[in-house]
């Protein structure tokens, strides 16, 4: 585990020093590195950024907006996909405005939402909300098609009706589908909330980056991008945790397993303790030495 | 535990098991009749075998019984009335394996008890109870795919069992198992059904395993019920009595 972290944190730390080296030494060979703020610069500036207060308000306001417009997405996606896959009724109703809509890129609804919304704010929570639905909606389709019908039988020869059947066999078997979805929800909901923010926004991360960028505020405009960069790993990995936490009762192949979690087995501490001339124990202790011994 | 269990399970009491009956009846899918005019009457708290061959329509028949499937003719009732769909105190057990994944052994067994609005401490007291008589107790947090498939079947059997059905339809749940778990289980069976009174009917290909469960035997393929002389009795099995049916059920799968 700790050589797995120490791999991850080398690879960053290769990135970032081979940032340094090309910016500090102003390579120029066809790829030109001379306008390019270093790594210290940068650093400088996100020091200088972190300091005052509208960093952290950029901040708490674009993750205010994404939050509320993935998790909008979510419910929906997984209630609208949901109800496509079991009822031809709602397949026939909604998947035809659906399948018109999907094709057309969140971001060009910009002129959509300024429209529709009576303040900007609005207008990017839709434009997130939009972006992170179709994944969601898509993937949860599928995956509640392709449950084995044998689950929900067992449900209905129970004596479980509509209902029970949703909550028992189709969102917990359609969970590792879904998550799918939601994972790639939260991605394109970044790219979204950014471009939204770039060309419609108030002072927030996209705005702020693209500002820089007009100003020829280089460093601020790679503090921006870092900013963007960190704040997609928190979001993309609390929904990669979760969702593992959520499935773990997915069976996974044997040599990819990590550590049991499991409770300590009853019969470890049994034949640990037992004497080795134990009857019981005699099995366990002649195999066990042998396999922790060879050399292969 | 409490008292009105103990009054619902009497020993094999005839009237805690359901009549289910078959008069006339086309079974298949729309388009593809699999059996055509059955006829058969299961006898509330018997254990019927039914053996057939492969592909014979045993599930179909079973599907039929348990109301997943509706019957293209004829009459199809349990307690004289028709059955419409599933429900209604008939518990399947599948020939396939159909634990869901997501739960613990035990959440599974306690699955028909919180469908029946058990009350959560209650129901995981039913459960346990029955874990226990499977022998899977210490397995009881485990998810399924993490037992073995012998186990697997035990579990279906518990969780069958747990919403103490009137009427249990097991589809081969022993067919993946050898020889001598397969007797181990059958043992099971008797001793968990033994003061349910619940009505079984029990699709096997394995006409040993037929002839020994049942009270009587169906034989799907010709359509014919036999009596069986000495049910569940090991001691008589080399009867001729018992050898003489043996034979008339190996015969009937020439046909
Ligand atoms: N889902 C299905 N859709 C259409 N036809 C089916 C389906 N399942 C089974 N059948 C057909 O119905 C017929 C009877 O199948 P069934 O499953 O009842 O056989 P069985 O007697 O249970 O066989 P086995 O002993 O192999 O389990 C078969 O010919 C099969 O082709
Ligand atoms: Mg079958």
């Amino acid at each position: 585990m700790t050589r797995r972290h120490l791999l991850r944190a080398g690879s960053l730390a290769g990135a970032l020093g081979a940032w340094q080296l090309l910016t500090a030494y102003d390579v120029n060979m066809w790829l030109r590195f001379e306008q390019f703020p270093t790594v210290a610069e940068v650093a400088r500036t996100f020091g200088q950024r972190v300091g005052g207060g509208t960093y952290w308000q950029d901040l708490a306001d674009s993750l205010t907006r994404i939050v509320s417009g993935f998790v909008l997405a979510a419910v929906a996606g997984v209630v609208v996909g949901t109800a496509i896959a079991r009822s031809r009724f709602a397949a026939d109703v909604l998947g035809p405005v659906l399948e018109v809509l999907r094709p057309v890129p969140a971001i060009a609804l910009v002129p959509v939402a300024i429209l529709l919304f009576p303040s900007n704010e609005q207008g990017i929570v839709f434009i997130t909300f939009t972006a992170a639905f179709f994944p969601v909606m898509v993937s949860t389709r599928h995956a509640v098609r392709a449950l084995t019908p044998v689950w929900e039988e067992a449900v209905r020869t129970m004596g479980g009706g509509r209902w029970r059947v949703l909550g028992a066999v189709v969102l917990p078997g359609a969970l590792p589908g879904i998550l799918g979805g939601l994972s790639v929800g939260i991605g394109v909901s970044w790219i979204c909330v950014i471009s939204a923010e770039m060309i419609s926004g108030e002072y927030v991360v996209g705005y702020r980056t693209w500002q820089d960028y007009t100003v020829v505020d280089y460093p601020g405009v790679f503090v921006g991008m870092a900013t963007i960069g960190l704040l997609g790993w928190l979001t993309s990995t609390t929904v990669e945790v979760v969702g593992r936490r959520l499935t773990r009762w997915l069976p996974r192949p044997e040599a990819r397993e990590p550590a049991p979690h499991r409770r300590p087995a009853r019969r470890a501490p049994r034949s640990a303790s037992a004497p080795p001339g134990a009857v019981g124990a005699a099995p366990v202790a002649s195999v066990g030495p042998v396999r922790e011994g060879s050399p292969s | 535990m409490t008292s009105t269990t103990t009054t619902a399970t009497t020993p094999r009491a005839a009237a805690a098991g359901a009549r289910l009956t078959l008069r006339g009846a086309v079974l298949g899918r729309a388009g593809a009749a699999v059996l055509d005019g059955v006829d058969l009457d299961v006898v509330p708290g018997e254990l019927l075998t039914v053996v057939g061959p492969s592909g014979c329509g045993k599930s179909t028949l079973l599907r039929t019984l348990a109301g997943l499937l509706p019957a293209l003719g004829g009459e199809v009732a349990a307690d004289g009335r028709p059955v419409t769909g599933p429900g209604g105190g008939r518990a399947l057990v599948f020939q396939e394996d159909a634990l869901l994944p997501w739960r613990t052994v035990r959440r599974n067994v306690e699955l028909p008890l919180a469908v029946r609005g058990m009350p959560r401490a209650e129901r995981r007291a039913v459960a346990a109870r029955w874990l226990e008589r499977v022998g899977l107790a210490g397995q009881s947090d485990t998810y399924p795919h993490r037992i073995s498939g012998g186990q697997r079947q035990r579990v279906q059997l518990a969780r069958a069992l747990a919403g103490e059905p009137r009427a249990v339809l097991m589809d081969e749940p022993f067919g993946a198992l050898d020889a001598q778990t397969r007797a181990g289980m059958q043992q099971l069976l008797i001793d968990v059904l033994d003061g349910t009174g619940a009505t079984v009917v029990f699709v096997t290909h394995d006409v040993d395993e037929a002839v020994f469960l049942g009270d009587r035997i169906a034989l799907l393929g010709t359509g014919r019920v036999l009596d069986v002389p000495h049910p569940r009795d090991r001691a008589r099995r080399t009867d001729p009595a018992t050898v003489a049916l043996r034979r008339a059920v190996l015969a009937s799968f020439d046909t």
